[in-house]
């Protein structure tokens, strides 16, 4: 799920696990229908939230061994399922560390491998790597890509179209609550950006003309910062404008679907 | 709808989801409690010192009953109520607005019924064990053991239920955290001198006095106060029905207010 806050993304999640409830329709996880049957969907879903709820005064071994408990993992597998969930968030050598120690990628790792200490079928990671370092959001990463392979199903909520453009199998743009497109990364570049864009840089007043001009005409075009992106470039008439030339990306599929600039 | 592996039927209340939630407790009580037990113990003897050295030297008795003695039994209601409206109080507040602990919770199979009611009993089973601690304190002071007073866990845990229930009431109609404030000098202070802890409540006007039979804790006193000096009766019987009604009343009321707030 990709869209700017306030999308309805978080809302999205919280109605998967039941813990939001939907004012019409109907919904219905991995088989179950919500909200009745959303303890059983719970048990085989696996939920990595936004914002860090790790009990502070706990160490990341205490933690896992709570929710190995609470995701009804037989007491002869709990050790082993503890230990499994360190090491898949590389944590091994901090697993009797207090979670109030640990820098802010590895209490990310734990809340990740929290939501995975009962094996789910399906994982809900919602904006897993917002407010994170460039480097432990590429560890966190390929951590995702680990599950994907493995064949878990991942439904991840971000506004950042990079991640998604990485990550996702199916990307569904979503704006003010609703899916507005949906498709494989490719397609929908292809679809609503594009093979190429056209980016004319100069003064404001010349940008504002082009923009006019590009409206005449029926180009797509977009302000992106301080150049007119123009879509689709690769069907433009000779009478293009000078600018460079780049292969078109999700973003400008992104920001022709939903009318938004993201950060 | 395709047959789901691992499917299995899960039931209201779930002894498994309250045990997850309760470890959780246990292994966080296991940090901090010499805090809580020094507190516990503290207490009493601060109580013991105060009225029964204080008062006790102008009152020797009330009835039969030696001043030290109906001091050390009174003040086990007092315990059990500090130890569980404070923590149904904050506890429910800090876990569930800053901590989001259940948020996280409720995101794994534990209904909010199962959260609320695991925490509630978590309480209760810690207060009615530090509900002793003031007869500890007592003998030392020359209360006399009495095999009554093993009971006396058991009426502090129902009451410590009802009180518990009680804080997570006030935490989920709460707006910040020093909404606190009202319930505890308007509600629990008024609650804890006006319940026969110190002074009998046969002493007070008779309004006053009718109002004191609707407090909970003027029960717990009582039957604490009977079981353990071994003048057990019919009317016990009405208190401990008191309590336990409280309790129940409490802890649907519990779940109710705070289920509002836990799901959108």
């Amino acid at each position: 799920m990709l869209g700017p806050n306030g999308a309805g993304k978080s809302t999205t999640m919280r109605m998967l696990t039941a813990q939001a409830l939907a004012d019409e329709g109907t919904i219905d996880v991995l088989g179950y229908e919500l909200p009745r049957e959303s303890k059983q969907a719970r048990m085989s879903m696996g939920v990595v939230p936004q914002l860090d709820n790790l009990d502070v005064e706990l160490t990341c071994r205490q933690i896992l061994v709570v929710f190995a408990r609470l995701y009804r993992v037989p007491r002869a597998e709990r050790q082993a399922a503890v230990d499994r969930a360190l090491a898949i968030a590389n944590l091994g050598p901090r697993a009797d560390t207090i979670v109030r120690e640990l820098s802010g990628g590895m209490r990310r790792r734990l809340l990740v491998a929290r939501g995975l200490i009962h094996q789910p079928q399906l994982v809900l990671l919602d904006e897993p790597t917002v407010g994170l370092d460039p480097q432990v959001r590429q560890e966190l990463w390929s951590l995702i890509d680990g599950l994907r392979t493995e064949g878990v199903t991942v439904l991840m909520s971000t506004h950042y179209i990079e991640e998604a453009e990485r990550l996702a199998d199916t990307v569904a743009v979503m704006s003010a609550g609703r899916i507005i497109a949906q498709g494989t990364p490719a397609e929908l570049i292809g679809a609503h950006a594009g093979r190429e864009v056209l980016e004319v840089y100069g003064p404001p007043a010349d940008l504002a003309e082009l923009e006019s001009l590009a409206t005449r005409r029926g180009w797509r075009h977009r302000r992106s910062g301080p150049a007119v992106a123009l879509l689709g470039a690769e069907e433009l008439d000779g009478e293009a404008p000078d600018g460079v030339r780049r292969p078109a990306n999700l973003e400008d599929a992104f920001v022709a679907l939903t009318g938004q600039e993201i950060e | 709808m395709s047959a789901v592996p691992n499917a299995r039927r899960m039931r209201r209340l779930e002894p498994a989801a309250l045990a997850g939630v309760m470890t959780r407790d246990i292994v966080l009580f296991r940090r901090y409690w010499k805090a809580t037990t020094f507190s516990s113990i503290v207490q009493p003897v601060i109580y013991l010192l105060a009225f029964g050295l204080g008062f006790g030297s102008i009152v020797k008795h009330f009835g039969h009953v030696k001043y030290v003695e109906y001091v050390a039994t009174g003040v086990v209601a007092t315990a059990v109520l500090f130890s569980s409206a404070f923590p149904g109080m904050f506890n429910t507040f800090i876990r569930w607005q800053f901590q989001r602990t259940y948020d996280a919770l409720l995101a794994a199979p534990v209904d909010v019924e199962e959260l609320i009611t695991a925490e509630i009993l978590w309480i209760s089973i810690r207060a009615g064990v530090y509900g002793l601690a003031p007869l500890i304190v007592g003998i030392a002071f020359g209360l006399r053991p009495a095999p009554g007073m093993l009971l006396v866990p058991f009426i502090g845990f129902v009451t410590g239920f009802g009180f518990a229930a009680f804080g997570v009431v006030v935490a989920a109609v709460a707006k910040t955290i020093d909404n606190f404030n009202y319930v505890t000098s308007a509600v629990l202070t008024p609650m804890f001198l006006v319940a026969g802890t110190f002074f009998p409540i046969s002493t007070l006007p008779s309004t006053l006095r009718a109002i004191a039979h609707f407090n909970p804790l003027y029960h717990c006193v009582a039957l604490v106060r009977d079981v353990s000096l071994g003048t057990i009766g019919t009317v016990d019987l009405v208190h401990t029905a008191v309590l336990i009604a409280f309790a129940l009343v409490m802890w649907r009321l519990a779940v109710w207010r705070l289920g509002k707030r836990l799901i959108d």
